[in-house]
C-alpha cells in the first residue's frame, strides 16, 4: 500500500448520488409493560450521508446510539421516523415491510463477533458458496469455484482455507471470511460494526487495512462504527459523532479530531491515552467540559435540522474551512472572530443561576 | 517527591518472581500457559505486562495470589514477596497475605460486588474481618475510604446497581487499598469501561498510588494506556517475556517485532496519517530465547533467521 492511498483528498463524491443517505432518522423502543406508553428515544432526527468509496465512521460511547443506527440502516429494526436512500431509491417505502433481496445485495453488514456470525457447523465454502447462490453470482460450478478463490485471496486468506471450519481459524481470520461473505454479492455499501473490536490488538490493523483496500480497489463505500477514535482517524474520511442519539459533529476525520468543536468530541478526544500527548488529564478542564456537555444535551431545539434553531442561529455551524465539510449541531458553538472558528463557547448559557456570572463577563468584554 | 522520581532497582524488590513455569495439565496433553518468566516489581513502581488474550498474563496474575486452582499447576520456579516465598505460605499466612500485603482488581471487577450488600456494610465487612475494627471505626474508615475515590459518603448505603459502573469501580479500588497494601495487581482494571470512565480512573489509580505509595502491577492489552501508567513494563507473548524495559523506552524504540506489532496496532491522534502493519494474521513465534540486554535496562528475546524464532504459518496479505 502507497502512502497516496492515505492521504485524505478522494475523489470527488459530492457530485454523484450518494451511495447512501439518511434522512431524519428517529427510533424509539417502547419501554415498561404491554400497555405502556413509555418509550425512550434512541435516535433523533439523524442525517448522514455517504458518498461513493467513501469510509465514514461513527463514534461514541456506549449506549449512544450508533449500533441502533445500523441496525435501522441495515433493516434489522424498523425506523419509527425518516428515510433511508440506497443509490437515492428510498427503500423504507419500496420494501414496505422487510429488506428486499435487491437492497441485500446492495448493502450488507460485518458483525462486531466473528465467532458468534460464523455457524460452527460448516466450512468456509459454506458461507461464501450460500452468499453466491442466493444473490445468483453463482453461474457454473467452474466459474463459482473460481470466483470463491478470488474472495479468498481478496481478503488475504489463502484459498484451501476454504475446507476449513471456524474453529481453526483466529479471530483475525474470521473477521477476514465475513468480510469475504459481505463481499460476495458485490455490495456497494457495508456496514461494519465494531468490526476490530473483539480481535486481538496485533490483527486489528490488518482487518482495518483491508477495509480501506476494498474501498480503494472496489469503490465500496462503508459506515465503520466504532468507539476507538484512533482507528476512525486511521480507516474514515469523515467522521460523525453521536450524542444520546443525535449527530453532534462531523467533518473530515483529521480536521474533525484536531479540532473538536462539540465538548462531547472535546470530552472524548481528550480521553483517548496517548503517550505522545503530554499532561494529558486536567481535572479542571474535564469538569468545565462535562458542564459543557450535560449543557448541550438541554438544547431546546427539536425540528428539522436544516432550519434554524431560533432566528439567529443555524442548527449546523460551519467549523473552519469549508472544504472540510466540517460541521457541528450545538448551540453553545460560538465562531471567534479572527481565531479560525474553533472556539467553544464553553461556558454554559444563561439559562440557571449558575451561568449569569459567566453571560455578566461575556457581555463586560 | 513524586513516584517516577524513586529509583528502581536501588530498592528492595517488593515482589520478584523467578523462573515462573504455570502449566494447564489435562489427561492427555497439557499446555504451559507461563513459560520461565522473571520479573521483579521495586517500591512505589508501576509495572506493566502487556500481551493478548491468553499469552498467560492473568495467569501471572493469580499465581502472585495463590487463586490458580487444577488443573492449572505452578511447575517451576519461585514467588517471592518482601523477601517471603508466596508458595510455601500457610492458608493462615495466605489469608493475611491476600488484601493486606497484595490486593488484587479483577477485570469487570464492578461486577464482583455483592448485589444484596450496601457498598458500606461489604468495606465494613473488609475492616471487621482482615484488621479487627470495631463497627463504628470501620464505618468511618469505610467513609474516608470513598472520599478518597471521590464517592460522596452518602454512597455507602447505596447497593450496587444504583451506582454507575465507573462508581462502582472506583469503589472496588477503594476496596483494594482499605487496607494500605503494599502492592495492587491490576487487571485490565478499564476494560469494560467507557474511554471517558476509564481516564478519570486511570487519574485515580495514579494519585491513589502517589499518596499512598504502593507498587502496581499494571496488565492490560491496551499498549499506550499501558506506557501513560507505567514505570517499567513487560510485553509477553504465548507464556514468555520477549521485551521488558522502561515503558517510555518501549514506547520510543520497540525492538522485537511483536512489541512492533503491538506498538502498531494503535494508530496515532496527531501527525499525518501513515499506513501501519501491525501482525499479520498467521505469523507466530515458536521457541522464544531467554532475554538478553541490548541497552541498559532493555531486554529482548533474540529473534529473526538466526534464532529460528520465527515461523511464518499460513499466508495472510
Amino acid at each position: 500500500m502507497s502512502h497516496s492511498a492515505l492521504s485524505p483528498t478522494r475523489p470527488d463524491v459530492s457530485t454523484q448520488t450518494p451511495a447512501l443517505e439518511v434522512r431524519g432518522l428517529g427510533k424509539s423502543f417502547p419501554i415498561g409493560g404491554l400497555f405502556s406508553r413509555q418509550s425512550v428515544r434512541a435516535l433523533h432526527c439523524v442525517d448522514l450521508t455517504i458518498g461513493r468509496g467513501e469510509i465514514v465512521a461513527l463514534v461514541g460511547e456506549s449506549g449512544s446510539g450508533k449500533s441502533t443506527l445500523a441496525r435501522c440502516v441495515a433493516r434489522l429494526e424498523k425506523p419509527s421516523a425518516g428515510a433511508i436512500l440506497v443509490d437515492g431509491v428510498d427503500v423504507l417505502k419500496r420494501d414496505r415491510f422487510q429488506a428486499s433481496r435487491a437492497f441485500r445485495s446492495r448493502l450488507q453488514m460485518v458483525f462486531q463477533d466473528p465467532f458468534g456470525s460464523l455457524n460452527p457447523a460448516h466450512r468456509i465454502e459454506h458461507f461464501l458458496r450460500r452468499s453466491l447462490t442466493i444473490h445468483g453470482k453463482g453461474g457454473p460450478e467452474s466459474e463459482t469455484q473460481r470466483r470463491l478463490e478470488e474472495l479468498m485471496t481478496t481478503v488475504g486468506l489463502q484459498a484451501d482455507m476454504l475446507n476449513s471450519y471456524p474453529h481453526e481459524l483466529s479471530g483475525g481470520q474470521r473477521q477476514r471470511v465475513a468480510i469475504a461473505r459481505a463481499l460476495a454479492v458485490e455490495p456497494q455499501v457495508i456496514l461494519a460494526d465494531e468490526p476490530t473490536s473483539m480481535l486481538d490488538v496485533s490483527v486489528r490493523i490488518g482487518v482495518l487495512n483491508l477495509m480501506r483496500k476494498l474501498r480503494d480497489e472496489q469503490g465500496i463505500s462503508m459506515l465503520y462504527i466504532t468507539h476507538d477514535l484512533a482507528s476512525a482517524r486511521y480507516l474514515a474520511d469523515r467522521t460523525a459523532v453521536m450524542f444520546a442519539g443525535e449527530l453532534v459533529e462531523e467533518g473530515e476525520s483529521l480536521d474533525l479530531l484536531a479540532n473538536p468543536a462539540h465538548p462531547y468530541t472535546q470530552l472524548l478526544v481528550s480521553a483517548v491515552p496517548d503517550p505522545a500527548r503530554a499532561g494529558s488529564y486536567d481535572p479542571v478542564r474535564r469538569a468545565e467540559l462535562r458542564q459543557a456537555v450535560m449543557a448541550s444535551t438541554g438544547c431546546a431545539f427539536d425540528g428539522d435540522p436544516n432550519q434554524a434553531c431560533s432566528a439567529s442561529e443555524p442548527v449546523r455551524h460551519q467549523v473552519g474551512d469549508a472544504a472540510n465539510r466540517h460541521w457541528v449541531r450545538c448551540h453553545l458553538y460560538r465562531p471567534r472572530a479572527g481565531a479560525g472558528g474553533h472556539a467553544l463557547a464553553t461556558e454554559p448559557v444563561a439559562t440557571e443561576p449558575v451561568a449569569t456570572e459567566h453571560t455578566d463577563k461575556k457581555a463586560s468584554a | 517527591m513524586t513516584v517516577s522520581q524513586v529509583s528502581f532497582g536501588s530498592h528492595e524488590p517488593v515482589l520478584d518472581v523467578k523462573d515462573l513455569t504455570v502449566k494447564y495439565v489435562g489427561d492427555t496433553r497439557s499446555t504451559t500457559a507461563v513459560d520461565r518468566v522473571s520479573f521483579s516489581i521495586g517500591t512505589g513502581e508501576v509495572f506493566g505486562l502487556a500481551g493478548e488474550s491468553g499469552c498467560g498474563k492473568s495467569t501471572i496474575a493469580n499465581s502472585i495470589m495463590r487463586l490458580l486452582k487444577d488443573p492449572a499447576k505452578i511447575a517451576r520456579g519461585s514467588i517471592s514477596f518482601g523477601g517471603k516465598d508466596v508458595l510455601a505460605m500457610s492458608p493462615e499466612e495466605l489469608r493475611r497475605f491476600r488484601w493486606q500485603d497484595v490486593a488484587m482488581v479483577f477485570q469487570s471487577a464492578m461486577n464482583s460486588l455483592n448485589p444484596v450488600l450496601t457498598i458500606g456494610e461489604q468495606i465494613v465487612d473488609i475492616f471487621t474481618t482482615h484488621a479487627g475494627y470495631s463497627r463504628k471505626e470501620s464505618l468511618r474508615r469505610a467513609a474516608d475510604l470513598l472520599e478518597l475515590v471521590r464517592i460522596d459518603p452518602s454512597r455507602l448505603k447505596s447497593y450496587p446497581h444504583q451506582l454507575s459502573g465507573g462508581m462502582r469501580q472506583r469503589a472496588v479500588i477503594a476496596m483494594a487499598v482499605a487496607l494500605k497494601p503494599s502492592l495492587l495487581i491490576l487487571d485490565e482494571p478499564t476494560t469494560a469501561l467507557d474511554v471517558v470512565v476509564q481516564q478519570e480512573i486511570m487519574a485515580q489509580i495514579k494519585e491513589l498510588q502517589r499518596e499512598l505509595g504502593f507498587s502496581v502491577l499494571f496488565i492490560t492489552h491496551d499498549m499506550s494506556l499501558m506506557v501513560e501508567l507505567s514505570h517499567r513494563m513487560a510485553v509477553m507473548y504465548g507464556g514468555r517475556i520477549v521485551e521488558t524495559a522502561k515503558a517510555q523506552d518501549v514506547y520510543a524504540n520497540p525492538r522485537h517485532p511483536y512489541t512492533q506489532a503491538l506498538m502498531g496496532a494503535f494508530p496515532p491522534l496527531t501527525g499525518p496519517r501513515v499506513p501501519l502493519t501491525g501482525l499479520p494474521d498467521g505469523v507466530k513465534f515458536r521457541n522464544i530465547p531467554d532475554l538478553t540486554e541490548v541497552a541498559p535496562g532493555h531486554l529482548v528475546a533474540p529473534f529473526g533467521a538466526d534464532a529460528e524464532a520465527l515461523v511464518l504459518e499460513g499466508a495472510a496479505r
